[in-house]
């Protein structure tokens, strides 16, 4: 399946040229988790507070789907 | 050594007195909210001679206790009509704190014409007539620090104090004597314009750190804050490399990032105005640009950035989210170096940057200004400090430009903007925009902490379960640290580390000789809301003003197509501690 990931902040700085604007266009077997595909990224898991799959939260643990856009936060704060 | 300065513009007298019994151990917004209540008739015109206008740091003000050293302003808002408590960074606030002022309260009006500024120093505080009328802010304040010199700190008002305009803000400067740390809210510096009040001088020599029951003990306790506040990511790292601005992104994520005046929750040039740019841009440029930069003494969070020009030199601050966002993705604007101008211009003439650029916004959908035109803008705020007439309508803020210009998606409540969180994809902040007695307000309950951050717990931002709840808690929270004087953003590790609350309250007591426990914490935010409140309800603020706008209920937001549902009877019940008068 086919999966658009983007990245914030820190997390950025484990993918090599990572294009802010476009994120990464990412291939991966179905039914794959998103702590699965953090992993096939390189991205320490302990790292990321916070997934969001199509704007909604999600756990580390939930499966994707094709054509899913998956977000991935660390601890981020402002006001 | 604690007192009162009370300034009287009409007779030009300054008087220190003792503290009155009824203020005994409030600071910060419980004591400008009390002194307000008490001494404001509720019904008077904010910029006329009835309003006071008081400046008061928080508990905690000039002690070893990190991020303590904020102020507050308070008085009658110009904008909402209701109680306002605003508060800023910056340097006036510890030194205040220094010379044991735990207040000053600025009485009357001069003769209309006439500008005055007061000098406030250990044994000593006056006016004389200003010498610089007529400057925005950091014309006027480089000309005051020739005078007074680099150890003061200066509290001033630009030509939109002097205006009067209903969204003026206060300008404290920070520890480079910048002017850019603003009480933005609610138009404070239109009642400083309005008393004829130009600057405050405050000289913190001979003033020395407060004085403590139990020094051991609290510098225990200090040392347990502030390894709170180093061990949170948030405050410890978070904040200090990407501003306030790396929200834009998450918010952008999740559809509660508004945009084109409240129609849709994403920007799709979100990656321009980010924390992320911000941080590349300030580094690439290098110069004068600073990265992690403290705007008060004490400050461990360090959100502050420097953003330099092409040339390296400086351009502004790290614009905030706030401002970043209304400029931005509400105004259609994606170009970072134009909003950071537009950030300069606020702060040099002493405007709020969130009714403002939400007023641009406004000013577009009513076709005043065509959408996402960066030099349209630019007039605009030229416009503001020249006094042109589309300047003073748009610095009066985004109720006022609303009317003007016949649009009917206002985003504002009691008169206040709304910040930049979409109330129909982040629920429980449109509860406290709603609620607040300070009108719209995302300070007052930072409901963005559960509903999107994962910090202090966790709420689904898109539903109304729980949103009463937590909004309700955060406001009465955020309440008592803004009397402690603390930063907000402090309220991060408070969350989420056990032991930072009660490091606080050990603070307290060791300094005062308290026997305070969390529960009071609590008992006095519930106190400071509720006479709030009933000033608000004196002034003729009833219950039927904490609604939201309507089409917040009628319009679907994309892309998770929610409407506020939460309905006017469930928002009545948010302060269940309060007997309404019938």
């Amino acid at each position: 399946m086919k999966l658009t990931v983007k990245l914030s902040t820190t997390l950025r700085d484990h993918v090599k040229d990572y294009a802010p604007e476009t994120g990464l266009q990412v291939e991966m077997p179905e039914g794959s988790t998103v702590a699965q595909l953090a992993r096939h990224l390189g991205l320490p898991l302990q790292d990321i507070k916070i997934v969001m799959v199509n704007g909604r939260q999600h756990q580390v643990d939930d499966p994707m789907r094709d054509g899913d856009r998956i977000a991935y936060f660390p601890a981020v704060g402002g006001g | 050594m604690f007192r009162f300065l009370r300034v009287n513009m009409a007779t030009k007298t300054c008087v220190f007195e003792e503290i009155p019994q009824e203020y005994a151990g409030l600071g910060g917004r419980a004591l400008t909210s009390t002194i307000v209540a008490r001494e404001v008739p509720p019904t008077c015109t904010p910029i006329g001679p009835h309003n006071k206008l008081v400046f008061a740091p928080g508990l905690l003000g000039a002690t070893n206790s990190p991020n303590a050293n904020r102020i507050s302003v308070g008085c009658k808002s110009p904008l909402t009509e209701g109680i306002k408590e605003s508060n800023a960074g910056g340097q006036p606030g510890g030194h205040l704190a220094r010379l044991g002022i735990l207040a000053v309260i600025v009485e009357d009006m001069a003769k209309e014409g006439e500008w005055w500024q007061l000098e406030v120093s250990k044994d000593h505080a006056k006016l004389i007539p200003a010498e610089v009328a007529g400057l925005n802010n950091f014309e006027a304040v480089a000309k005051l620090v020739e005078k007074y010199g680099k150890d003061c700190s200066y509290i001033t008002i630009g030509r939109g104090g002097e205006f009067k305009l209903t969204a003026a803000s206060i300008a404290c400067t920070d520890r480079e004597l910048r002017p850019m740390r603003h009480a933005g809210r609610g138009g404070v510096g239109a009642v400083m314009g309005s008393k004829g009040l130009k600057a405050i001088i405050v000289n913190p020599e001979g003033g020395k750190t407060q004085p403590l029951a139990d020094e051991k003990a609290f510098r225990e306790a200090s040392k347990r804050f502030a390894t709170a506040l180093s061990e949170h990511p948030i405050t410890s790292k978070g904040l200090a490399e990407y501003g306030t601005a790396v929200l834009v992104n998450i918010l952008h994520e999740a559809g509660g990032l508004p945009t084109a005046n409240f129609t849709v929750g994403q920007f799709d040039k979100h990656e321009a105005v980010s924390g992320e740019l911000l941080n590349q841009l300030t580094k690439e440029r290098g110069g004068e640009g600073k990265v992690a930069h403290g705007c008060m003494s004490g400050c461990m969070i360090r959100c502050s950035g420097i953003l330099p020009d092409k040339k390296g030199k400086f351009q502004s601050k790290w614009p905030e989210y706030e401002t970043l966002w209304c400029f931005g993705p509400h105004s259609g604007i994606g170009d970072l170096d134009a909003i950071s101008k537009y950030d300069y211009m606020c702060d040099d003439i002493g405007v709020d940057t969130i009714d403002v650029g939400v007023a641009v916004g406004v000013a577009m959908a009513g076709g005043a200004i065509p959408y996402g035109d960066a030099k349209a803008v630019l007039d605009v705020m030229n416009g503001i400090s020249e006094g042109s007439a589309l300047g003073r309508i748009i610095g009066c803020g985004a109720a006022t430009t609303g009317r003007v210009f016949g649009v009917r998606r206002v985003p504002a409540v009691k008169g206040q903007s709304l910040p930049a969180y979409d109330p129909r994809a982040v629920k429980g902040q449109g509860v406290t925009y709603a609620t607040s007695p300070m009108g719209a307000d995302h300070t007052a309950g930072y409901a963005v902490t559960a509903n999107i951050l994962n910090c202090g717990g966790s709420v689904d931002p898109l539903k109304k379960e729980g949103q009463i709840e937590l909004s309700r808690n955060l406001q009465v929270a955020t309440a008592s640290v803004d009397s402690v004087g603390l930063c907000l953003f402090t309220a991060f590790a408070i969350l989420d580390v056990p032991d930072a609350l009660p490091a606080i309250v050990d603070m307290l007591n060791a300094k005062f000789g308290w026997k305070l426990t969390g529960d009071d914490v609590v008992t006095l935010g519930q106190r400071i809301l509720s006479t709030e409140i009933d000033f608000n309800r004196r002034a003729g603020i009833t219950q039927a003003a904490d609604v939201l706008p309507d089409f917040f209920t009628d319009e679907k937001l994309p892309p998770h197509n929610t409407t506020f549902d939460i309905t006017h009877e469930e928002l009545k019940t948010v302060f269940n501690w309060v007997e309404e008068k019938k």
